[in-house]
């Protein structure tokens, strides 16, 4: 009972906060702009669907990227004395004390013609600009995501009991099999939950394509900040979408999820 | 050994081992024999759950061999050594079922399918647990959770199995049941057993051999019997089983004196007047009518046991325990009988009169009538008495002039209980710093394998100048 009690703000605050702006959403989302039920706005979300998969394909990009650098990263700092493990944290936090904003534009200076990369880069003769592409969108949104990456997978980690790694010596394994047998199986938590808080905001973010990327690289964060002002009913209809693929991709995690815990 | 000559299969031969500084294994040897069940059996800190992770390979001696089949195994990782595990949390693999937990080292040698799968099916059905295959871990009981790790450490079919107090965590009656399954399932198999725990009865119950560790040291080696009738010191004494622990002189061959009486005994060579430790199991002693006793006190205590009446009788100042079939009215006064036979002779742990420092004074201060002396690296400062400066001393410090309970840092800061001893009427209490052993007498119960604070009243002290420096008076 007591904590029922407790709970009753969060729910409080879910109802008027998420839960109606959703619905409101839902129901723009089926009308035209006299306000009659209409399926219109789909019609020209659909129009969009190219931006739809760049997006969606810039965020895998993004995900399997931070993946790859992270698994390793987050490895190798469980084995790192505790005073090492600290300070290492610490410097993956500390990108995240500043405005986000800040960060893209600070990725803007170094990549941007006469900046760092490129004076740099013109000492080898090389020179031009390395913003304004889709490579430059996906640095940024990895340099973004990376911790979110990082701690769940480590945080699962560190907490394999050393007891089974013992175990698993003892029963015959040498490192690599230690490693494959039980460190990467039940690590698997910690690299889902990693791959969904990356992917689902990056999949949804906006201003770093604007920022970084080039005409093209649009994404649908983007298109769902500009169109929502001039037309809101497609601007829902878009989000409505958005959220269903978003949906879709958790439920297939968490599937991937249970059978390991099973298997 | 007089048993029939068994191959040593596992032997460590004076290993050494240290952790930030401090000796967890001080030269320890050790032979253990081809399907043996050896129990080491020691306090918590006494170095036995480091003694098995050696052969285990999971710790490297500083210096010292772990011989393996007559092979060096030093350096050699867990992986390739023929032993297995059965681990004090089991550490059952959480994302495994039932089936390929117990298969897990099976499935690392590469054996064909079928025969993995027959001979873990096999295996499940010695540790009875047919049926279970498909099971999650987690839903488990302790004591099936304990099986699957016994039956994952088996069916690798190593030369020997090493099991860290893998009964620790289960309750008493599965504990008692899985004793005597475990030592089923040695019969069974005929593999060599090594078995660590801090439980004397389990020790007593299962091994063949018994290897009593303290401190870093192994105290005894023998059969359960023998550890339990002729302990050799007062500490495996008290470890296992109840006694009473006196302290007494050999007066000469088989005749010792306690209490105050001269008994006979059958032991010989402690020479002639030698303080020795005295070890009368409760259930050795006689209650006899007052005139026919050897031992006279009176009974201050009776509780029923069920099989016995344990009876706590005091001797003038002493203590004695005694486990009767018949009872005795508290208040009264009884007679007591030890046959010769039952009267363990054992020399003195630590065999000194009082503690002796021999030290050289470093500063002195007439105005204050006090002077100070370095002890190990620290500074100690004695009060009420003055001696110059550069003076050799030797201080004689009685048992009870050594304290361990107050408040700060002490005269020596961090002292480790080495063993704690009921003698009836104190705690004998044997504490060793970084350079030597003391005795003390105290009437609390401290706690052994701990470290405290340590300090010398020497108002108590008596004062021994060996050596004055040359004053040179005008």
């Amino acid at each position: 009972m007591k904590s029922k009690k407790l709970s009753l703000p969060y729910i409080a605050w879910m109802l008027v906060f998420t839960m109606i702006p959703l619905v409101m959403i839902g129901i723009t989302a089926f009308k035209d702009r006299q306000g009659n039920f209409s399926l219109e706005p789909f019609a020209n979300a659909f129009g969009y669907s190219g931006v739809f998969f760049k997006s969606l394909w810039i965020a895998l990009l993004s995900t399997l990227i931070c993946l790859v650098l992270a698994y390793p990263l987050a490895y190798l700092l469980t084995r790192m004395k505790k005073s090492s493990q600290n300070l290492i944290q610490m410097l993956l936090m500390i990108p995240m004390w500043m405005n986000f904003l800040l960060r893209i534009y600070a990725w803007v200076i170094l990549l941007q013609k006469n900046g760092p990369l490129d004076t740099a880069l013109s000492l080898l003769g090389i020179h031009g600009t390395y913003i304004g592409n889709t490579g430059a969108v996906v640095v940024g949104m990895v340099y973004e995501y990376l911790p979110f990456m990082v701690l769940p997978i480590y945080t699962v980690m560190s907490k394999i009991d050393t007891g089974l790694i013992e175990a698993a010596q003892d029963l015959g394994s040498n490192g690599a099999q230690v490693f494959g047998r039980v460190i990467f199986p039940l690590s698997l938590p910690g690299v889902i939950s990693g791959i969904t808080m990356v992917f689902v905001p990056s999949a949804s973010t906006f201003l770093v394509s604007q920022y970084l990327g080039g005409t093209d690289d649009i994404m649908i964060g983007d298109v769902i900040d500009k169109i929502f002002w001039t037309d809101s009913n497609t601007g829902s209809a878009i989000s409505l979408v958005l959220m269903v693929f978003i949906f879709v991709f958790l439920v297939i995690m968490n599937l991937f999820g249970d059978e390991e815990a099973i298997a | 050994m007089e048993q029939t000559q068994k191959k040593v299969i596992v032997s460590l031969k004076d290993i050494f081992v240290r952790f930030d500084g401090e000796v967890i294994l001080n030269h320890i040897n050790l032979d253990i024999h081809e399907k043996e069940f050896v129990t080491i059996l020691g306090p918590s800190g006494c170095g036995k759950t480091t003694t098995l992770r050696i052969i285990g390979g999971f710790v490297e001696p500083e210096s010292g061999d772990v011989i393996f089949d007559g092979e060096r195994i030093n350096g050699l990782p867990p992986h390739k050594r023929h032993v297995n595990t059965v681990f004090q949390k089991y550490s059952l693999f959480p994302h495994l079922n039932v089936y390929d937990n117990v298969a897990f080292g099976l499935k690392l040698k590469k054996l064909p399918k079928d025969e993995i799968k027959k001979k873990v099916t096999k295996m499940l059905a010695t540790v009875d647990l047919k049926g279970y295959e498909k099971r999650s871990i987690q839903k488990l009981s302790g004591g099936q959770q304990q099986r699957v790790a016994i039956a994952r450490a088996l069916v690798c079919d190593p030369d020997i199995i090493l099991l860290d107090e893998p009964l620790g965590a289960l309750d008493l009656k599965l504990r008692k049941s899985m004793q005597l399954e475990l030592k089923e399932i040695q019969q069974q198999t005929e593999k060599t057993f090594i078995y660590v725990t801090h439980d004397q009865e389990e020790a007593l119950t299962m091994s063949d051999r018994v290897v009593v560790m303290n401190n870093g040291v192994i105290e005894q080696t023998g059969t359960p019997e023998e550890v339990y009738n002729e302990p050799v010191n007062a500490f495996v004494a008290d470890f296992i089983g109840e006694a009473n622990i006196l302290n007494g002189t050999m007066i000469d061959d088989c005749r010792i004196r306690i209490l105050g009486k001269e008994l006979e005994c059958v032991d010989k060579g402690f020479g002639k007047n030698t303080p020795v430790d005295v070890v009368i199991r409760p259930e050795d002693i006689i209650i006899v009518p007052e005139e026919n006793g050897q031992l006279i006190g009176t009974v201050e205590s009776v509780t029923f046991k069920g099989v016995h009446y344990e009876m706590s009788i005091r001797v003038g100042k002493c203590e004695i325990l005694v486990h009767s079939t018949r009872s005795a009215e508290p208040g009264k006064t009884v007679g007591m009988r030890v046959i010769p036979f039952n009267i363990q002779i054992m020399n003195k742990l630590l065999p000194i009169e009082d503690n002796t420092i021999e030290t050289t004074v470093s500063y002195s201060s007439p105005d204050d009538n006090s002077f100070e002396f370095e002890l190990e690296d620290e500074t100690v400062t004695v009060e009420g008495h003055c001696y110059p400066e550069g003076s050799r001393l030797k201080i004689h410090l009685p048992f009870d002039a050594l304290s361990i309970a107050g408040e700060g840092e002490g005269d020596l800061k961090d002292v480790y209980i080495e063993s704690v001893v009921y003698k009836g009427e104190h705690n004998e209490i044997i504490l060793e710093s970084d350079s030597r052993k003391w005795l003390m007498l105290s009437d609390t119960d401290e706690q052994v394998a701990t470290y405290v604070p340590l300090w010398f009243d020497f108002s108590k002290a008596v004062f021994e100048v060996l050596d004055s420096p040359e004053t040179e008076e005008g």
